[in-house]
């Protein structure tokens, strides 16, 4: 967060970082104090805008168009970083001479295949001998002349991303894109860096990987990664949102980014294979050493050499198990027990009415939370109650409510948003039943174990043989340190026995290793929680290496080789950061050097024995197979090794670039409740002529259960709104303070009105494009302090095909004056504005309510629920083969 | 209360001591002068940090008689400052929420209220639920005879609130059941 102080521009786009992230927006003042520019792109004026020098409002998921027209401004005035970007990104890489760009195939990328939705990744390959391309060594053109080099490929992709393309799709004009494409060329090289920061409005779309992909790409032609003030700081939402990615409680990774094997991958070697091979470069090429440390912490004795490490025991995948999908398993009647663990569907996922009628579909429910949440309650206050749809007699899903105790009342680690792992001590008991839910899943394990223990079932072997023993207190709550201690991983045979691990590369692949997540081995090192470290600030230098521990290894600032010259010299004084020193023979700086501590700048690499030894000494993107940043992704997307500009599923406008109008991979579910607008691909779309984008305010938090059930917050903000601009206004009748009904394919909801200059109407090509501001805090229920009708229940579950993330930043709607209708006559309101767009599911059967959109054709009756697009959720950014045949579930 | 004196009035106050422009001890009360903070009183502070937001601010806990007493920022943290957000802030009341929930509540199939329930009959409960899910709906392979040893009958959400070390016992405990339909606020 403080590293925000280094930089000269910040770039704050897809984020409203004072409201939303408002402590660490002090560092922003403080950049700017020194003498940074700040600029904000948002469809909204928020306090992020009134602390920068501009305030640029663009239509919301058009980023890739604004920026792509940076990446080509930069490069067709040859304004980026030449010696970095020949040093230490792929742009002299080939590509294959299969590979075809949507520039000559009207939108699509080489390899797309209409009847699934999904692409064949093959042509997107480097060029070169296989086996000179596993070991990081594709053909390449310094001179990056070649038409396939990654950079000429770019530079053709990108050609018609124009100042006059960004005000015809983003509504920006040829001034504030000059501004902005100026400010960042100025604030790049040796001598400045510029820093983006992004949040949800990047995440939230259809397409969202790609946006954060665009800022990478243009990152790395301006040399701003590994560099102090520089980089992209993805501004996480929860306390250890970074942390339950990193040891996740998600369906497609384990611990420390390594895949959940799918249905077929039975050989151990082929599966660590697809995640890193031996002679690959950098340190995915030792996955299968993770992977043996993880299985040995899991299995214990039970895991050897001989049976694969218990490889078999892990479950495997057949397609896509996200939270989404298993909403749709629900509805089927397919999900018997749910748990929640601080988590609030019926407000806080898309879809609410479905995510209502997913849980009153289930045979019983766990919520362990600290009040009655909506999702808690929804059996008798929620909205399908009220409307007389449902009632509690009607719903069989049995509820167990569990008290949780919060994080004052016990100990263990948040990982914050840049990667820094924080303790926090245990102040009080938890009251009355309240437990934390270390206690809770420690003692159901036991508890299920105890029952099973006689099974002579080889289904329970794997929980049999789980390593399930912690030690406890005297009120039964484990020992959090105790955890913390297996996921750093420990010594279990020679000299070192029952040591911690003191990194990750102490970890063996013959078992007498243990580290239940590899990236955190260090973590308690010498048996100290580094988690812990509280050396105040004050007492330390810049970068704080004495205050909590970031993982890997205590690294403040990722590839920051990269901040030194190829030579290993600082790129200047005035943004050193890691360099070679001659003397010691080491490299050395203020942040723990993210690169082989003895490998000299010149070293050229020993390819013939892979991983570590096998970068150069200029191959600072470590982790990537051929050492290098990657403008170009040959593997690890799905929707494409480029970004390029799609229009959402719902736009009223047609893609300036393409015939192809929104992403071909998008994934959807069909399903009444789930229909989408036309848009402009149907007469229909202008019954939905307004577009509503939804955000965080600074006193409330997510679905409101953290929040809107603390007297204080709910006083401070206590009612669901939506900003308006005086122009919509105008146009509607709605009167400042008065009432709304937002009306979108899925649902309406009410709101109050807030009329003001912070929406700017904007003009994109023929059309004024009006959108609409929604807060997502309120949900209805009749527990919490203050209630209101929930955004996301407007939203549609339309997915991002690489990280199956909802499109919750762009959808469409109207919206009329005065209050919604009681009862029945809500649904009633949404079916008229239906029939009147012509989303008649019946009449209809077109995938996603996109009238002759390219793409998958309609779906075959008779399956209730299909689901189109990849199933994918790539998770390490190398050679993950693709799921694309399987099932959706 | 003391007698006010000539001497006390605040004019004169400010005139005799060491704050001539009248914006602080001269013109506090007697009353003022005998509040304390009531963090003075707590019987411990300890170390910990903000449940909202990523930025992860450092707070103190002040704690009485086993209660949480006020929560402030902490000014060692080099992330945070000492400051805190209108959430940080508001985070004594995450705990003294006059609708904190301490007590297990149930809810029988197609009933209308909740009903109480002991905490270790719960467990149980859950627990042989648990079982039966997985047994019910076990999938030992798919239509190739690729094995799948797992079970869809149970899914979970969260949290992006708990603890690394839970979810790393949520991740384990759940994966070897088989439980594979895990997902959490980091794809929402």
């Amino acid at each position: 967060m403080q590293d925000f102080a280094n930089a000269d521009l910040i770039v704050i786009e897809g984020s409203n970082m004072a409201e939303a992230h408002p402590v660490a927006f002090q560092w922003v003042i403080e950049a700017r104090k020194r003498g940074a520019r700040v600029i904000h792109v948002d469809p909204r004026f928020t306090r992020t805008s009134a602390n920068a020098d501009r305030h640029i409002p663009i239509r919301t998921g058009t980023d890739i168009v604004l920026l792509g027209g940076v990446i080509r401004h930069v490069l067709e005035n040859e304004l980026y970083f030449k010696e970095y970007v020949q040093a230490y990104t792929n742009a002299s890489t080939l590509i294959s001479e299969e590979y075809g760009d949507p520039e000559d195939l009207d939108g699509l990328f080489s390899g797309y295949d209409p009847e699934t939705g999904t692409y064949d990744d093959s042509t997107w390959a480097y060029a070169g001998d296989p086996e000179q391309i596993a070991r990081g060594l594709p053909e390449r053109d310094e001179t990056l002349q070649h038409p396939r080099t990654v950079f000429q490929i770019l530079r053709r992709h990108y050609a018609r991303y124009t100042p006059q393309m960004v005000q015809d799709t983003c509504g920006i004009s040829p001034e504030d894109f000059e501004y902005l494409a100026t400010s960042i060329a100025e604030n790049s090289g040796r001598e400045r860096t510029t820093m983006f920061a992004y949040a949800l409005g990047w995440t939230q779309h259809q397409g969202g990987a790609q946006m954060i992909r665009t800022s990478g790409i243009l990152q790395l032609l301006m040399g701003n990664v590994g560099r102090p003030g520089g980089g992209i700081m993805a501004l996480r939402g929860h306390a250890t949102i970074q942390g339950s990615t990193d040891i996740p409680t998600l369906y497609h990774i384990l611990p420390g980014y390594l895949p959940m094997p799918k249905a077929g991958q039975d050989d151990f070697a082929e599966y660590t294979r697809g995640i890193g091979k031996k002679e690959q470069k950098g340190f995915w090429a030792n996955a299968d050493v993770y992977a043996i440390n993880l299985l040995k912490a899991w299995w214990g004795e039970h895991a050897s050499a001989e049976n694969d490490w218990g490889f078999h025991n892990l479950p495997r995948l057949t397609g896509a198990h996200g939270t989404y999908q298993t909403l749709m398993r629900m509805l089927e009647g397919d999900v018997d027990g749910y748990f929640l663990f601080g988590q609030n569907p019926a407000v806080g996922s898309a879809n609410g009415r479905m995510q209502r009628l997913g849980l009153s579909n289930l045979k019983w429910m766990v919520v362990r939370d600290f009040y009655m949440i909506e999702s808690a309650t929804f059996w008798k206050d929620g909205p399908e109650v009220e409307s007389g749809e449902l009632s509690p007699e009607q719903i069989g899903t049995e509820m167990f409510f569990l008290p949780a105790a919060n994080h004052t009342e016990k100990a263990g680690s948040f990982t914050q948003t840049q990667r820094m792992v924080q303790w926090r001590d245990k102040a009080v008991e938890p009251p009355g039943d309240a437990r934390s839910d270390l206690e809770f899943m420690y003692d159901l394990g036991r508890r299920v174990l105890a029952k099973l223990a006689d099974s002579t079932d080889p289904r329970d072997r794997p929980l049999l043989d789980l390593t399930w023993d912690y030690p406890v207190d005297e009120h039964g709550d484990p020992d959090a340190e105790a955890v913390l201690a297996e996921i750093n991983g420990r010594h279990i045979a020679g000299e070192k026995a029952g040591q911690p691990l003191a990194s990750f590369g102490e970890m063996k692949d013959d078992g007498t290793t243990i580290g239940g997540c590899w990236i955190y081995s260090g973590v308690y090192a010498d048996g100290v929680n580094r988690a812990r470290k509280r050396t105040p600030g004050q007492e330390q230098d810049e970068t704080a290496a004495d205050w909590g521990w970031a993982w890997p290894a205590n690294r403040r600032i990722l590839y920051n080789r990269a901040s030194a010259d190829p030579e290993g010299r600082p790129w200047s004084e005035r943004k050193k950061w890691v360099w070679w020193d001659e003397e010691s023979g080491t490299w050395t700086g203020k942040d723990v050097p993210d690169f082989p501590a003895t490998k000299r700048p010149d070293d050229p690499g020993d390819p013939s024995k892979g991983g570590a030894a096998a970068l150069a000494g200029t191959d600072a993107f470590i982790m990537q197979a051929d050492g290098r940043g990657w403008l170009f992704a040959p593997t690890g997307m799905v929707d494409g090794p480029m970004p390029t500009h799609y229009e959402s599923p719902e736009s009223n406008i047609r893609n300036p670039l393409y015939a192809q109008q929104s992403n071909p991979t998008r994934v959807t579910f069909r399903d009444e409740d789930n229909l989408s607008s036309p848009g402009a691909m149907g007469a229909g779309g202008e019954v939905y002529p307004y577009v509503f984008t939804t955000y965080r305010i600074t006193e409330h938090h997510t679905a409101g259960g953290m929040s809107r059930f603390l007297p204080y917050l709910s006083e401070l903000q206590p009612e669901m709104y939506c900003e308006v601009s005086p122009e919509l206004a105008e146009e509607i009748g709605l009167e400042p303070y008065g009432w709304a009904t937002i009306i979108s394919a899925r649902n309406a909801i009410e709101a109050k009105v807030l009329v003001t200059e912070r929406m700017t109407p904007l003009r994109v090509g023929e059309r004024t494009v009006h959108q609409i501001g929604l807060p997502f805090h309120w949900g209805r229920g009749s527990e919490a302090v203050v209630q209101g009708d929930g955004a996301n229940d407007l939203i549609g579950m339309n997915l991002d095909a690489n990280t199956q993330i909802q499109n919750s930043k762009n959808n469409s709607c109207t919206i009329i004056p005065g209050r919604r209708p009681r009862g029945a006559g809500r649904a009633e309101l949404v079916e008229a504005y239906r029939r009147r767009a012509g989303l008649i599911p019946e009449l209809h059967p077109q995938v996603d309510g996109a009238d002759g959109a390219p793409g998958a054709g309609p779906v075959t009756e008779g399956t209730p629920h299909p689901m189109r697009g990849p199933e994918e959720a790539s998770a390490v950014p190398t050679g993950e083969p693709s799921m694309k045949e399987m099932r959706n579930r | 209360m003391a007698r006010k004196t000539f001497l006390d009035w605040p004019v004169l106050r400010q005139l005799r001591g060491a704050d001539p422009t009248g914006r602080g001890t001269a013109v506090t009360s007697a009353r003022t002068r005998s509040t304390a903070p009531r963090t003075a009183q707590a019987d411990g502070v300890t170390e910990s940090i903000c449940p909202y937001c990523a930025v992860g601010c450092s707070q103190r806990i002040f704690h009485q008689d086993g209660r949480v007493i006020q929560i402030e920022g902490n000014p060692s943290s080099p992330v945070s400052r000492g400051r805190l957000c209108p959430k940080g802030a508001a985070s004594e009341q995450l705990a003294n929420s006059y609708l904190r929930q301490t007590k297990v509540r149930y809810r029988r199939p197609y009933g209308t209220e909740w009903e109480d329930l002991d905490l270790e009959v719960a467990m149980d409960m859950i627990a042989d639920r648990f079982i039966q899910a997985r047994r019910d709906h076990w999938e030992d392979e798919d239509e190739h005879g690729h094995p799948l040893r797992r079970t869809m009958g149970i899914a979970s959400l969260g949290g992006a609130t708990i603890d690394n070390e839970e979810n790393y016992l949520i991740k384990k405990f759940f994966t070897a059941a088989g439980a594979i339909q895990m997902e959490n606020q980091a794809r929402i």
